[in-house]
């Protein structure tokens, strides 16, 4: 690792300050992602600004809406025990990584990284999530812009995600067995006013809503709706892992048992 | 450089450290703690797994700034201070639950952290909380048969593979 400094600000307005000073400084969730990155020598900040002892960015609540409202500091352990109203999110939150990463990692981490094959993004989008940041309210449909790119300005703070509580939900994934992160993972949401399908791993523009599939499921929520749906290899990730045929295919497989395991 | 202070293993523990000094690097360079491993310094082999504030992390992927005002257990932490093995060290034992051991800080530290959360937990429970956790000498029948003895359970039945 290059040599940085770490300030550990204790007050959301404290950490905005920090973040504003330079455009050197670098915002640290849980690490996770970020200090390996580092160790690669992928990043050179002059300044780390650790986000993990702001206590009023952790917790998990309830809004007057029914919304669970996520502190972008909450660990994904934190979210597994504590998001039992929306079973769908905590049986996510129980795959990323392992129990030793779900310990660090924050959900405001993971939706600012973005990452193309991460969990998180596939639910914040397949929910209709709000990402809440210092500055204002922004849609899961305007935040993800493409791999590791969102709409977060230059030292902008994600500090909460709503989530509106599906009917029901379900995220299946599967596995890179090294890594732990979807090759390709399937969100399905089914909410009062239609189905959400997001999905994960699969394409080279980060997550993405699969609107035939949503269709399909709105008018019939069952497996066999989206039997004969095909997605082309086209712009998919293609790698060691899995050609871009093989993520399109899987993308099918990975939604029609989201859906089953939904019920 | 600044200063970083915490509590580990029971005992007061400062020092300087930069910012890119990881936990695992202050616990072993710093306080000569060196039971907690390195072994792929990427996350993914937990054999630098300590606990911190009671839950399990890597200590290959946290700053040791990170740790400041926080308990730290680490493997030298585990036994009671007259060298009566804890019930997890002594399943091991018994249970031939490790090879080289070069793994073994990490298993033990990840299976009291399972147990402290679930006391009884099912073979399959054990695995997945393992799945952080790697084995290079492929040890991990006996590694799960231990932690099953050591939560009470009779592990006779479980059969070898």
């Amino acid at each position: 690792m290059y040599a940085f400094d770490i300030e550990r600000p204790t007050t959301l307005a404290d950490a905005v300050k920090l973040l504003a000073a330079s455009d050197e400084h670098q915002a640290l969730g849980g690490g996770q992602t970020l200090i390996p990155t580092l160790k690669q020598r992928l990043a050179m900040p002059e300044t780390l600004v650790s986000l993990t002892a702001i206590d009023e960015l952790k917790g998990i609540c309830q809004d007057d809406a029914g919304r669970i409202c996520i502190g972008a500091a909450t660990t994904h352990d934190e979210v597994v025990k504590g998001a039992g109203d929306y079973p769908g999110l905590a049986a996510l939150a129980g795959q990323i990584g392992d129990p030793a990463v779900r310990n660090r990692g924050t959900i405001g981490g993971s939706l600012a990284n973005n990452d193309p094959s991460a969990c998180y993004p596939a639910a914040a989008l397949g929910s209709g999530a709000t990402i809440v940041t210092n500055k204002r309210e922004i849609a899961a449909d305007d935040y993800f812009q493409g791999m590791f790119t969102t709409a977060l300005d230059e030292g902008e703070i994600i500090t909460e995600v709503k989530f509106p509580v599906p009917q029901k939900a379900a995220y299946m994934k599967f596995e890179q067995p090294a890594s732990r992160f979807a090759l390709v993972g399937a969100f399905v949401a089914q909410y009062a006013d239609g189905v959400r399908v997001a999905i994960t791993g699969a394409s080279e523009e980060g997550v993405f809503r699969w609107s035939e599939a949503e269709a399909a499921l709105g008018a019939n929520f069952s497996p066999d709706a989206i039997e004969d749906l095909t997605l082309s290899g086209d712009g998919m990730i293609a790698d060691l892992h899995g050609s871009g045929d093989y993520r399109a295919n899987l993308v099918a497989v990975m939604t029609k048992r989201a859906v089953a395991a939904a019920g | 450089m600044p200063q970083v202070n915490m509590t580990v293993n029971g005992k007061p523990a400062s020092g300087d450290v930069e910012g890119r000094t990881l936990l695992v690097e202050f616990l072993r360079d710093s306080l000569n703690l060196t039971g907690t491993h390195v072994g792929c310094d990427t996350s993914q082999c937990g054999a630098c797994v300590v606990h911190v504030n009671g839950k399990a992390v890597k200590a290959c992927t946290m700053f040791a700034a990170e740790a400041e005002g926080t308990e730290v257990l680490t493997i030298e932490g585990v036994a009671a201070p007259d060298g009566t093995l804890d019930p997890v060290q002594d399943a091991f034992h018994q249970h031939h639950g490790l090879q080289c051991g070069f793994c073994t800080p990490g298993m033990v530290m990840s299976a009291k952290a399972l147990l402290a959360e679930n006391p009884k937990p099912t073979e399959a429970e054990v695995r997945d909380y393992l799945e952080g956790n790697i084995c290079r000498c492929t040890g991990y029948h006996n590694i799960v048969k231990a932690i099953m003895a050591a939560s009470g359970q009779d592990v006779e039945t479980i059969a070898a593979e």
